[in-house]
């Protein structure tokens, strides 16, 4: 069975020529930084399993630190110019698209099909993870292709990457850690204590206040938490099914549906879902760290305010 | 409440401006110490949780093709591709990418497209170059003020439409806890609620981008 440790090894070993490129980049003048940032990346991927937990909590520690105080830079070495890509393009036309369109192919074949295909009992995919690896089959896949039409170097892809991953930065990490932090707010019970703040100082004595506290509710506990699947449990259990369901015989199925949506609306709005909202101001180079959240909260609000009138019009019809 | 600190560091430390990273490792510490785990206890459980997600960044190993096409010139072939498309507008490439966005994301494809993978080395150049031809030059606020918006639609496509897929995680997470508070449901009974949203979703964000388009269109020297 393949497995997730075979992407992780990839990773790793990328994320290692990552630091290496970074520490013998002289144009960056933090590159130490740098090398010891994607370095020990590269370590998280490749020896992670053996560190211990307070090896990986020293490993995400330094890591925090490195990012923190300022340490990474950017070099300029090999930036490729304008004009060249522009010739590039012209030279090779539509045919730049189809290692593009070979990683969503590659995906798809992945996802549906080879996730289907068993040698013996065990599938060929760990079909948890299907999705992963069939995005670093994908990937490679999308390498060779460019290699036969393009005929970069073969160090391109790693040079390239390389600067991409200094141009995100600190960012690059930000999801994981807030991953982990999210697991540490489990732990803790933070949840428990947001859910009981919502449902302990608010009336629930309609319908509609009911509506309209489990639709906020959802909305600014994912807020708080960075995603909304952490909400759910907690606000489902705390108002929707006393109140919603059993008091007021609302149709389960549209208001956890809708719920969820609304709980979206808060994905929209947070900092804390950094793979949505904040990488992509750092791959898009973009000045203002907000300006993805900016864009999205006029469309987050009214649709927040619509959601709860679809819940209120449709939960409480008469359902079987 | 005193657990609720870990969340206040979060709200002030993004708000203040502090390195991410570093917050996150303030707020853990906040919000395990105050939860009663000693310092030890905190660094043991933020490294087997950043351990077990280590999947998260793993997604970033196909940054180094995607440096590789944009070196062959992808970006640029894109823009070309959008100014030879007589009548491409800014509001049609938007309205159209959200829809494809939403109709895949329903079928289950979420991860046929994404801002490391689509819209940044596609979407984005393809957004910019229709916007010149609709308006001539871009003022630079402007650029990063497009590039913004393609972010978010490809996130609100993406949000409004996936849970439309019956197998996608959040239904089956929601079909899970249901199961275990008593209530039986169906996936697809779940799946078609998201359906209305969606809906007013596109309906919603289209309407913004025909205003986006148009206000940027207006502008002096434009």
């Amino acid at each position: 069975m393949i497995k997730l440790a075979v992407v992780y090894n990839l990773a790793g070993v990328i994320f290692a020529a990552y630091a290496l490129l970074s520490a013998r980049d002289t144009t960056n003048p933090k590159r130490g930084g740098n090398a010891l940032f994607w370095g020990l990346l590269a370590a998280s991927f490749l020896l992670g399993d053996r560190l211990g937990d307070t090896g990986n909590g020293v490993l995400a520690m330094v890591l925090a630190m490195t990012a923190g105080f300022g340490q990474l830079g950017r070099g300029t070495a090999g930036d490729s110019t304008l004009a060249d890509r522009q010739a590039s393009a012209s030279r090779f036309g539509n045919r730049l698209f189809l290692p593009a369109l070979a990683i969503p192919a590659v995906v798809l074949f992945g996802t549906l099909v080879v996730k289907t295909w068993r040698i013996g009992d065990l599938p060929l995919l760990d079909p948890k993870q299907a999705t992963l690896i069939s995005l670093a089959a994908g990937a490679l896949l999308a390498a060779v292709i460019a290699f036969v039409l393009f005929r970069q170097p073969l160090i391109t892809p790693l040079q390239e990457g390389a600067r991409l991953i200094d141009m995100v930065g600190w960012a690059a990490l930000l999801p994981q850690m807030l991953a982990a932090l999210g697991a540490l707010f489990a732990l803790a019970g933070v949840g428990q204590v947001v859910g009981d703040l919502i449902t302990t100082w608010i009336p629930l004595d309609s319908r509609l206040a009911a509506v309209v506290v489990y639709c906020l509710g959802m909305a600014m506990f994912t807020i708080v938490m960075g995603n909304a699947f952490a909400a759910f449990p907690v606000m489902t259990a705390g108002v929707a099914l006393p109140f919603l369901v059993h008091k007021f015989g609302a149709d389960p199925a549209v208001v956890c549906a809708i719920g969820m949506l609304s709980g979206f609306c808060g994905t929209l709005m947070t900092p804390l879902a950094a793979n949505f909202n904040i990488v992509p101001t750092a791959l898009l180079e973009l000045k203002d760290r907000f300006a993805v959240i900016r864009a999205q909260v006029p469309t987050a609000l009214p649709l927040l305010l619509i959601n709860m009138v679809l819940m209120y019009v449709f939960a409480f019809r008469p359902h079987g | 409440m005193l657990i609720l600190l870990g969340v206040a560091v979060v709200v002030a430390g993004f708000a203040a401006g502090f390195n991410p990273l570093l917050v996150v490792m303030a707020s853990a510490f906040a919000t395990g110490l105050a939860a009663g785990l000693s310092p030890v206890d905190v660094l043991r459980a933020f490294g087997k949780a950043f351990n077990d997600n280590r999947y998260v960044s793993a997604a970033w190993l196909i940054l180094p093709v995607i440096g590789m096409l944009e070196r062959a010139g992808l970006q640029e072939r894109a823009k070309d591709l959008i100014r030879g498309l007589k009548g491409m507008t800014f509001g049609r490439l938007m309205v159209g990418y959200l829809l494809f966005r939403q109709l895949t994301s329903a079928l289950g494809l979420t991860s046929i497209a994404g801002q490391t993978q689509t819209v940044r080395p596609l979407v984005a150049p393809m957004v910019e170059a229709a916007l010149e031809s609709d308006s001539g030059e871009l003022a630079d606020d402007d650029r990063q003020k497009a590039r913004a918006f393609v972010a978010a639609t490809d996130n609100i496509g993406l949000f409004f439409g996936e849970d439309i897929f019956m197998a996608i995680g959040s239904i089956l997470l929601m079909v899970g806890f249901l199961d275990q508070s008593g209530v039986r449901l169906e996936p697809l009974d779940l799946s078609r609620w998201a359906i209305p949203s969606a809906i007013a979703a596109f309906a919603i964000h289209s309407l913004r981008i025909l205003i986006f388009g148009r206000k940027l269109s207006r502008r002096p020297g434009a």
